[in-house]
């Protein structure tokens, strides 16, 4: 029992929960459940990036063995637009997206026909049966062409292809900095279109009960809460007959925070052919239907004084929308708008975003979503004046950023930041990197013309997660809250039901919100389960995205812990005949002031509110809790990483020698599991500078459609990491946490990008687009040296 | 995703399959290993009538000796190539390349043989194969042929063999003595190489007596760099070398993919031979 | 139709099956041995990785009628009687898993590789693991717990 002290489970290295089945393959994937009377669906996309249909013909697919239907977009009638939650100006243009195209497709993948078949491969071939005629729409490619008068429309009711300008613009007006400025550094930078690669492909069950017009909807992903209420919107299903699950969910980076065609298509023809309906995605077919990342051009202007200091800066974003605006589409670049002044100290900042349409796959959240690419820009722009005014990278940034005794400070884009201290991450991560010795290496290096080069990268970044205060959401124009939900059920054998709104898919949230119960409840951390997923079981919450998870669903765990224990209070304080303020709790246990033999434990008053036969007059005979946290302000993790590479002038390969990061992302409740995310988020940070780019050909064709074209990296492509920590608790939350899942993607890239550059430099090279695969290094340097 | 329907025959000899391919005429598709195979039809770019298992043909697997030849099985897998003994001794350059096939889990299941009749000029070992001047003996049924490499590999994914042919062994002339290296470059481990060299040297005296150069995924075929081999003979330092390998994109019309443009390939076929051949002869 | 016998994880089944059925499908959708994900398919990620005859194979890229006769090991068939094997412990352990998806497949590569090598060096780990992708974990958890399954612990 809890008789000996309990060591405090928040901060322990705790291997997960999760893992036992994980290791075991007894897993519950979406595409893992069967059920009887289970039918197939596949989908017929689009082969082409704009065309209109003028025919469909899917009676053929009906002859092939096994089909039981077939449906063209006109069959399955009753279906809303797929809904985009985050309109961000008044007169944004938003335009239609039928889940299933009617008369015209929009990228390659748009689904046009869809089958439902007794098997996967009955399924697959009924779809070559499909007849459709095609009338072929020039493509829209080019962000800036798309936006020139006659170009043509992505969707030409809409007489643009403008989805929105945004502006901000605050403190001085930026063309007076600019002429008081003694430097300023003007550079374009590009951001390849990204596709998130989850390690599952999505995929969708339903299982319908016809008679009372329930159903339920398994889907592979993040939002199970979101998806609950859109697909109700889109399908009519009123919200109250849906239950959606996210099963065991493989991966997600954002991917899977949307509300997608499938889901809709698989409620419709369950609700046709009154069966259960599954859909899986193949790779392929997921790199053509579900939504990429990144995806834009940025036009970046700094100003500055000779000495470094900065007066201002002035941003101007084009942004790849896609075809259609999904759920967050068009939030995407503002959750970066207030990030590009990051950490440091300036005048002015102006700010533009310009949405465009193009004809390929949406685009939307993708790891970081908008602060990468804000980090990007600034850290790189940095490193750009640096070298103008001739400054060490790291002093330049020295001389800018907010100290730390400046905390709370708040910044030149209106953001208060809390708590943070540069300082020291900077500091301790030079020290582990050796920063001086690889200098004088480079110095070396570039003393002999060695072919082979030494660049050291720099990222000094900070982020906005937590998402997010709800007013702040309101404000700009989100459609829903920010807040997240926890219960916390005390079960009569005093074992513990943590129920979370949270939706994980690999964080390991069942081990760190079992550390924050039982820290507060004194009990053991085996004794504690959470349930989370089920629109049923756990039926309030905001779900996981935006390093949300444990700054606002942790804290709710927190305080719906201590709800529990004050209410246990009462009744421990009744059984013990003492008053409530002459009772210590500690280590799960009510104890007396002065007469420590009388004590109950918290689990044993979980069994006496059980019973009931003894609790306070007019006392609830339940210690169960709930508890609802809607933060009043982002949480701010920061850091500072180093990168060093070598990069083989005569073939332009970078090879990363060593990787250096210090994050700051508050209090840590399980270092093994922070760790492991500030990993996985350099990797695909560093994937983004050096290997992966969807690419399209000029037709708007896909080219990189399979993994085999499409760079994942893996083990032998990655460096060993040197990852450590400074610790500045959040003052937003109680825990003092901040959000750890996305810091290594947003501070990676500019790392790695400002090495290359920086070992190029001396060859004249002043940028590299990414991916800085190898040609384009090669080239860059021919380029600086002609 | 999921293939298209076929019939299939699993024949237990090599006759058996030869009978098999000429009665089912130009539909039918040969299964080595089945690593780029069934990647082809599980996208559907493939929609054979009839695939023809040669997986349980016992004759078609082993390496031997044979005099001065190296024999080996066409099913032989990329695994048993790399940890064979006699392969190691006598073409080394093949067990080099071959050991940078894919991965691991593929090389188990590949096959020399699948990959050499594929004929895709971005696979590893044709370039080897064409380096070693080996020779690709096939069965069909008008009998035994035996194929100079230099004539296997006609077009991009097309050899010499015939629909009812099969390709049953490879012959490699022992390359005792020679120093060998293999050169890849990719942009990620696993993926396929954007240009690759294989080069085998014999010094004599401190110099260059000979060079063969094989390239990988310098145009629609696996090509030699004739000019290149030409220009090394006699090369004995650093110098000498890097000069000699200014040719060795001649004649080559290397593609344009998301990889790298032709004429990056072919500054890269410079770069890299030198450096294949630098490591080849001991001079690095 | 082709009759097949194939055993896996210790038992023999015997099933018509269609020769164009891969095996991952045959494993997951016949035999409901769903603990083999799959990842793609073009043979590049490995989440599909079984052990056949002893070594192993994307199951993605083998055909159910190529196993004919033959052995099949699933993640599913590796713990006997509950007990975790080394590296399985190593993978909890180490925190060489976050969503799960990829570790069928790099727990059957791991295994393949100590099996022909068993004390790799952290470079031959990672390129004995080039054919199996992992997107949440950066792949230094699951270098440290194939290294400690090996008996070799890493520090840092």
């Amino acid at each position: 029992m809890t008789d000996q002290a309990v060591a405090s489970e928040v901060g322990r290295a705790r291997p997960r929960k999760e893992d036992a089945r994980l290791i075991t393959g007894q897993t519950n994937w979406t595409d893992n459940i069967s059920v009887n009377g289970m039918l197939h669906l596949a989908i017929l996309r689009s082969p082409m990036a704009h065309a209109r249909i003028e025919r469909v013909d899917v009676s053929p697919a009906l002859e092939r063995p096994g089909v039981v239907a077939a449906f063209s977009g006109r069959d399955l009638d009753g279906l809303g637009s797929l809904p985009c939650a985050w309109p961000v100006t008044e007169d944004i243009v938003l335009p239609d997206h039928p889940p299933i195209a009617l008369d015209e497709v929009r990228h390659a993948g748009d689904p046009v026909a869809v089958v439902v078949a007794r098997d996967r491969y009955a399924a697959a071939d009924a779809l070559e049966a499909i007849e459709v005629d095609y009338e072929p729409l020039p493509p829209v490619l080019d962000l800036e062409a798309a936006l020139a008068e006659g170009s043509p429309l992505v969707h030409s009711d809409k007489g643009t292809n403008r989805s929105y300008v945004w502006p901000l613009k605050t403190g001085e007006d930026f063309d007076s900095v600019r002429r008081r400025a003694e430097v300023t550094v003007k550079r374009r930078y590009v951001h390849q279109r990204l596709i998130p690669n989850a390690m599952e492909p999505r995929a969708v069950v339903v299982t319908p009960l016809a008679a009372s017009g329930e159903y339920t909807l398994y889907s592979s992903t993040q939002i199970p809460h979101i998806l609950r209420i859109m697909m109700a919107v889109v399908t009519g299903i009123p919200e109250h007959k849906l239950r959606v699950i996210a099963p065991d969910v493989g991966g997600g980076f954002g991917s899977k925070l949307q509300v997608y065609g499938e889901e809709a298509i698989a409620l419709a023809v369950a609700r046709r052919v009154g069966r259960p309906v599954k859909w899986t995605e193949s790779r392929s077919e997921g790199y053509l239907a579900t939504h990429h990342g990144r995806g834009m051009i940025q036009d970046v202007e700094i100003a500055a004084m000779r000495d470094g200091r900065l007066l201002g800066l002035k941003v101007d974003l084009l942004t790849d929308m896609g075809a259609y605006l999904m759920l967050v589409t068009p939030g995407i670049p503002i959750l970066g708008a207030f990030m590009y002044p990051a950490i440091y100290k300036m005048d002015s900042y102006d700010f533009t975003c310009t949405g465009v349409f193009t004809t390929r796959t949406p685009t939307d959240a993708y790891r970081g979503a908008g602060r990468p690419e804000a980090t990007y820009a600034i850290e790189r722009i940095m490193d750009e004046l640096a070298a103008e005014v001739d400054l060490d990278p790291v002093e330049l940034r020295r001389r800018n950023w907010i100290r730390h005794e400046e905390f709370p400070y708040t910044t030149i884009a209106g953001l208060t930041y809390d708590s943070g201290n540069y300082e020291a991450a900077t500091g301790k991560a030079i020290a582990l990197f050796e920063y001086d010795k690889l200098r004088a290496e480079q110095a070396d290096r570039n003393a002999r013309g060695d072919t082979v080069r030494l660049g050291i990268g720099v990222s000094t970044y900070t982020e906005m997660c937590g998402l997010a205060p709800s007013r702040v959401l309101g404000d700009l124009r989100y459609a829903a809250g920010g807040w997240e939900a926890a219960t916390i059920r005390m079960l009569p054998t005093g074992k513990v039901e943590v129920v979370t709104g949270t939706s994980p898919h690999g964080q390991g949230h069942v081990t760190s919100w079992s550390q924050i119960a039982a820290d507060v409840l004194g009990v053991p951390f085996e004794d504690v389960e959470v349930v989370h997923g089920d629109t049923k079981a756990a039926p309030q919450g905001m779900d996981t995205y935006g390093s949300r998870s444990l700054v606002v669903g942790g804290a709710a765990v927190h305080h719906a812990a201590q709800k529990v224990v004050a209410k246990a209070r009462k009744i421990a304080a009744h059984l013990l005949e003492a008053s409530e303020q002459d009772l210590d709790f500690a280590d799960g246990v009510f104890s007396v002031k002065g007469s420590p033999e009388a004590r109950k434990t918290i689990q044993e008053v979980a069994f006496e509110t059980f019973t009931s036969h003894d609790l306070p007059d007019g006392m609830e005979p339940t210690i169960n809790a709930e508890h609802l946290v809607d933060p009043d302000n982002f949480s701010y993790p920061h850091g500072t990483h180093l990168c060093a590479v070598e990069v083989d002038t005569e073939t332009g390969r970078t090879k990363i020698r060593s990787y250096v990061c210090v994050d700051d992302v508050g209090r840590v409740v399980n270092p093994m599991i922070v760790e492991g995310q500030v990993h996985g988020g350099l990797a695909q940070g560093i994937a983004q500078a050096l290997f992966e780019e969807a690419v399209y050909d000029e037709e708007g064709n896909l080219v990189t459609g399979t993994m085999a074209d499409y760079l994942v990296p893996s083990a032998a492509d990655l460096p060993e990491f040197v990852t450590e920590r400074t610790e500045t608790p959040a003052t937003s939350n109680p825990l003092g946490v901040k959000g750890v899942g996305e810091a290594g993607t947003i501070a990676s890239t500019p790392a790695v990008v400002n090495a290359i550059v920086d070992a190029l430099r001396p060859l004249g090279v002043h940028d590299v687009r990414m991916p800085c695969t190898p040609e384009r290094v090669w080239r860059a340097v021919r380029e600086a040296r002609s | 995703m999921i293939p298209p329907a076929f019939e299939y025959a699993r024949p237990a000899s090599v006759d058996e399959a030869v009978r098999t391919l000429a009665e089912a005429g130009e539909e039918a598709k040969v299964l080595a290993g089945g690593q780029s195979l069934l990647p082809l039809l599980r996208l559907r770019l493939a929609f054979p009538e009839l695939v023809v298992d040669v997986g349980r043909v016992p004759e078609l697997r082993g390496v031997r000796e044979d005099g001065d030849t190296l024999v080996i099985g066409a099913m032989t897998t990329h695994h048993d190539v790399v940890t064979d003994p006699l392969v190691r001794r006598h073409a080394g350059l093949l067990a080099a390349a071959t050991a940078t096939v894919a991965d691991p889990a593929v090389r188990h299941r590949g096959t020399l043989g699948g990959s050499l009749a594929h004929a895709d000029p971005a696979g590893d070992l044709p370039a080897v194969i064409l380096a070693l001047g080996g020779e690709l003996v096939a069965q069909g049924p008008r009998g035994r042929r035996t194929i100079a490499a230099d004539d296997f590999f006609v077009d991009y994914l097309q050899s010499a063999l015939e629909p009812d042919e099969l390709l049953v062994e490879v012959r490699l002339p022992k390359a005792d003595g020679w120093g060998f290296h293999y050169e890849k470059f990719h942009p990620v481990a696993q993926s396929w190489a954007t240009v690759g060299v294989a080069a085998l040297v014999r010094r004599d005296d401190g110099h260059i007596a000979e060079a063969r150069i094989g390239l990988t995924n310098m145009g629609a075929t696996p090509l030699r760099a004739t000019a290149a081999e030409a220009a090394l003979t006699g090369a004995g330092d650093t110098g000498s070398v890097t000069r000699a390998v200014e040719s060795a994109a001649e004649g080559t019309r290397p593609a344009q993919d998301t990889a790298a443009s032709p004429e990056y390939r072919e500054h890269l076929a410079r770069v890299l031979t030198r450096r294949a051949v630098l490591a080849a002869a001991g001079m690095g | 139709m082709t009759r097949i016998s194939v055993k896996v994880d210790g038992t023999t089944y015997q099933d018509e099956v269609e020769p164009r059925l891969l095996l991952v499908h045959y494993l997951r959708d016949r035999l409901g041995l769903t603990g083999t994900p799959i990842g793609c398919d073009t043979s590049n990620c490995g989440a599909c990785t079984v052990d056949l005859d002893g070594v192993s194979v994307k199951s993605c890229s083998v055909l159910a009628v190529q196993a004919d006769g033959g052995e099949v090991t699933t993640v599913q068939g590796l713990a006997g009687d509950g007990e975790l094997t080394a590296l399985q412990k190593a993978f909890h352990e180490k925190h060489g898993l976050q969503c799960g998806y990829c570790t069928p497949g790099m727990l059957m590569a791991a295994r393949d590789l100590l099996r022909e090598n068993p004390h790799p060096s952290s470079d031959e780990v990672r390129h004995a693991l080039e054919g199996n992708l992992c997107r949440c974990t950066g792949y230094q958890n699951i270098v440290r717990a194939v290294m400690a399954a090996s008996g070799q612990e890493v520090t840092a």
